[in-house]
């Protein structure tokens, strides 16, 4: 990239935060996505919504293209550069306002999904999405790819929950959407328009998110299964039953198999399947649906049920789902993690065909996740020096993705589509689909230059 | 350096919240996961080790909180630590450091000696002359920051006075080596000598070999793995011609290198057994717990507890000191905010990257305030340093003491 454009660039958001060294260059040229790369030409960390609208418009003048990036975590290589500038929004990180009587926050773009967690949780609120990567990732991140996590099958994820976007458009305008105002219908609903572009049509500057009252009570419960048909009947007949726990976690024989060795947290290895189920809501009822959900489990058969006792013990309990990807991603240097999602009720059969899939080109495919709102995660343990196994684990994953859609699932339900999944999307969305999205683009982004390259 | 062991990074990004550098910058060159891409694109020959090179990987404290938060169990401090090591080895010690860690550490008696001037320094007065009229602003900046963090020399450094074999009090339940850390016994010997008496009460014979050298964390710390080694070997030998049921120390950093000499000496068997027998004394006191809770009386103390990362990352030590604080009778203990995170002190750090190690230390320094606690228990001589001075300018009335210090106060009534 040209020095005098560089200068540009600092001049607008500082010299420390303008970063252009080959040794810098080079740490920016990967997100979380397994086997991508690619250096950006120089890299900002703006510090208000100010300086990325100069940015945003320096760049559209000069024609360069910029990619956003939170805290790089993207399994979808959504924030990897085309070679321009990569805006990161880390320093955006301040919580503006709880508002208690209209139960929202207002967050600047590059707070921490859990730093909201806990200020909101320590005033009795909840807001509710829970990614995996939680600890780390951003607001702005969250809602750019439509974050899910846990709690997604009682609770919904990210875009259930955004009220208000303050954007910085790619000629860097400033566009506001939404509100306050819970009923909100005037025109397109740009909110959600915004919500899961994975920074192709904006940049999030400012968040603000509807809030919950605090579940009063939870009840933790860890269930084995011998069959793992039996597993999926119980997750149906939970819901069935009109019980939407607020957890509703699976992890299959590799996974258990992997944990075991691992954190040796006592699993059994001939059981097919683990649930770990969590339900919360005012006591009493937690305490029914807990007793319904265990009388479930022994008509499946389980071979094992216990119920945490208290808070420490949940947090036992749970340690096996919360190990499941450090477990899987010991075992070999390189871990694909996808998220192929079905309908609830397709679980077993997904499951049984990830499993032959593995066998039939020979991989190690270690599946959990989210069995209550169908949304796995077939994780492949692989080596990216082995050509051969790598390549084989792209067409175990073709073929899972095309089952997906075959079953009226989806590719990707929630690390978005970005680079990794972009040749899968015309086959889920169809050549009309593919079209209407183009023009979306071209109407936010008629140059083209913010996070080119990503979805179509 | 193992290749596999770079390749192991999923990049996940689960260390960037872990990492005292990365909290305070937001720069992936300051992240573990950074620095581990760094020393990969080394490897493979994308980047060369240039100045700007070295200076990204300098910034690590070597902490090693992202070791405990990472998922594949990739130990992104170990890794810079390792590199540098190799540097190291290709361009050879500079001529202070030939001094220092190859001329003055190993021989006790050498390194007593060159601290008796600091001595004289303090108790003669001159100290407080230096410092009234403001003559530190006239030493260079770096000698003016080494003697801000000089503490108060005990009369005798331990070692010196403490007998070889201590007799356990009561019925004999083993014996045990006491490791005495080079500064615990210049600086901390109050603490060192409780620990001693702890031991002793607790039924365990306790010796205390005069001979021992220093650990060596300080050669790892200036990537000298030789003389490291050295060391390793002599008090290897050394503790071995004893029978021991364990190793004891009260240093954190001393109890993290000595756990690694079976690693370190790979070819030596007797350091295998060596490391498997040490422990922290924190360890050692939990499983007399019993016995220990029948000598402790009150203390009228609000105490919190600051994780040493030689003693929270490196060996995994949380519950214990937690454990043995809570037995105490009265106290009320306070839990810090992020307890596990950096104090900035790491070794030679802040007075290498005092701005950095400023910044992690005003942190510290904050969550301390919150949890109003009249006393900051801690168990690393490094933290005690650092967490002693820069609580006495901010806030004098945190009263900073080691764990086996508070517990012999108890004892003590």
């Amino acid at each position: 990239m040209e020095q005098s454009f560089v200068n540009d660039l600092q001049k607008i958001v500082g010299e420390q935060f303008t970063l252009s060294d080959k040794e810098s260059l080079a740490v920016y040229g990967y997100d979380s996505t397994p086997e991508l790369e690619s250096l950006p030409g120089a890299v900002v960390l703006p510090g208000t919504t100010g300086e990325v609208a100069r940015v945003m418009s320096l760049c559209h003048g000069a024609g360069i293209c910029v990619t956003p990036r939170g805290s790089g975590t993207n399994l979808s290589g959504g924030s990897l550069s085309a070679g321009g500038v990569v805006l990161q929004t880390s320093r955006m990180n301040r919580i503006m306002e709880i508002d208690e009587e209209n139960l929202t926050a207002t967050v600047e773009t590059g707070v921490i999904t859990s730093a909201l967690h806990r200020d909101v949780e320590a005033r009795g609120l909840f807001y509710p999405p829970d990614p995996g990567s939680m600890n780390i990732s951003t607001m702005g991140g969250n809602v750019a790819e439509n974050s899910g996590g846990l709690r997604g099958l009682k609770y919904g994820v990210t875009s259930d929950y955004v009220m208000g976007l303050t954007t910085i458009l790619p000629n860097g305008e400033l566009l506001k959407t939404g509100g306050k105002a819970v009923k909100n219908v005037a025109g397109y609903n740009l909110n959600d328009l915004l919500v899961s572009s994975e920074g192709t049509l904006g940049i999030f500057t400012g968040v603000m998110v509807r809030l919950i009252p605090k579940p009063q009570a939870k009840k933790t419960m860890l269930v084995h299964f011998p069959e793992l048909e039996q597993a999926a009947l119980t997750v149906s007949h939970i819901i069935a039953a009109r019980i939407i726990p607020a957890t509703l976690e699976f992890l299959d024989k590799v996974t258990i198999r992997c944990v075991e060795d691992y954190a040796k947290v006592g699993l059994p290895l001939d059981v097919e399947a683990v649930l770990l189920i969590e339900v919360d809501g005012h006591p009493a009822m937690v305490q029914d649906d807990a007793a319904a959900i265990r009388a479930i489990c022994e008509k499946h058969r389980c071979s094992f049920f216990q119920t945490a006792a208290t808070a420490d013990e949940a947090l036992k309990l749970a340690t096996a789902r919360r190990v499941a990807l450090s477990a899987l991603a010991r075992v070999k240097p390189t871990t694909i993690l996808e998220d192929a999602t079905v309908p609830r009720s397709c679980i077993a059969p997904m499951v049984k065909l990830i499993q032959e899939t593995a066998r039939k080109y020979d991989l190690t495919i270690g599946t959990f996740g989210h069995a209550g709102d169908g949304n796995l995660h077939p994780t492949c343990l692989t080596d990216e020096r082995d050509k051969d196994e790598i390549s084989r684990a792209h067409q175990a994953f073709a073929e899972i993705f095309d089952a997906a859609i075959a079953m009226g699932g989806t590719i990707t339900g929630e690390h978005g589509v970005g680079l990794a999944k972009k040749k899968y999307l015309p086959k889920l969305v169809g050549e009309t689909g593919i079209r209407v999205m183009r023009n979306i683009k071209g109407a936010f982004d008629p140059k083209g230059i913010l996070n080119p390259g990503k979805i179509i | 350096m193992g290749y596999e062991k770079l390749i192991n990074c999923m990049r996940c990004g689960m260390c960037l919240p872990h990492c005292p550098t990365y909290k305070e910058t937001f720069l992936e060159t300051a992240s573990p996961r950074g620095r581990v891409a760094l020393v990969r694109k080394f490897q493979e020959g994308d980047l060369e080790g240039s100045e700007r090179f070295l200076d990204y990987l300098s910034l690590c404290l070597d902490c090693q909180a992202c070791a405990s938060a990472c998922p594949c169990g990739v130990n992104a401090g170990e890794l810079v630590a390792e590199f540098k090591c190799e540097k190291k080895d290709r361009d050879g010690l500079s001529f202070m450091e030939e001094l220092v860690l190859h001329w003055l550490l190993p021989h006790p008696d050498r390194l007593e000696a060159a601290a008796y001037p600091l001595k004289l320094y303090q108790r003669s007065g001159l100290q407080k002359v230096v410092r009234k009229l403001g003559l530190l602003k006239m030493f260079p900046p770096r000698l003016s920051r080494m003697e801000g963090l000089l503490p108060h020399l005990p009369a005798q450094p331990l070692r010196r006075t403490l007998q070889e074999v201590t007799p356990a009090q009561g019925e004999e339940r083993g014996t045990v080596g006491f490791f005495l850390g080079c500064v615990m016994s210049l600086v901390f010997s109050e603490a060192s000598f409780a620990t001693v008496q702890l031991l002793s009460a607790l039924g365990y014979r306790v010796i205390t070999p005069k001979a021992q050298k220093c650990c060596g964390a300080p050669n790892m710390l200036a990537s000298d793995r030789a003389g490291m080694e050295e060391m390793a070997r002599f008090n290897v030998e050394l503790f071995s011609s004893y029978d021991l049921d364990f190793i004891v120390t009260d240093c954190g950093g001393c109890g993290a290198e000595l756990k690694k000499y079976g690693h370190h000496l790979e070819d030596d068997g007797q350091a295998a057994v060596f490391s498997a027998k040490v422990r922290d004394i924190s360890q050692v006191l939990v499983e007399g717990a019993a016995l220990l809770g029948q000598r402790l009386r009150p203390l009228p103390y609000r105490v919190t507890y600051h994780d040493p990362c030689h003693i929270a990352h490196c060996q995994g030590i949380r519950n214990e000191p937690r454990q043995l604080l809570r037995m105490v009778p009265g106290l009320d203990y306070r839990e810090l905010d992020d307890a596990d995170a950096c104090c900035g002190s790491a070794g030679t750090y802040n007075i290498e990257r005092p701005e950095m190690a400023d910044r992690v230390l005003l942190r510290k320094i904050d969550t301390i305030r919150k949890t109003g606690a009249d006393y900051l228990v801690t168990s690393n001589p490094g933290c005690l340093l650092q967490l002693k001075q820069a609580l006495a300018k901010t806030e004098p009335q945190v009263r900073v003491i080691h764990l086996t210090e508070l517990l012999q106060a108890s004892i003590n009534g």
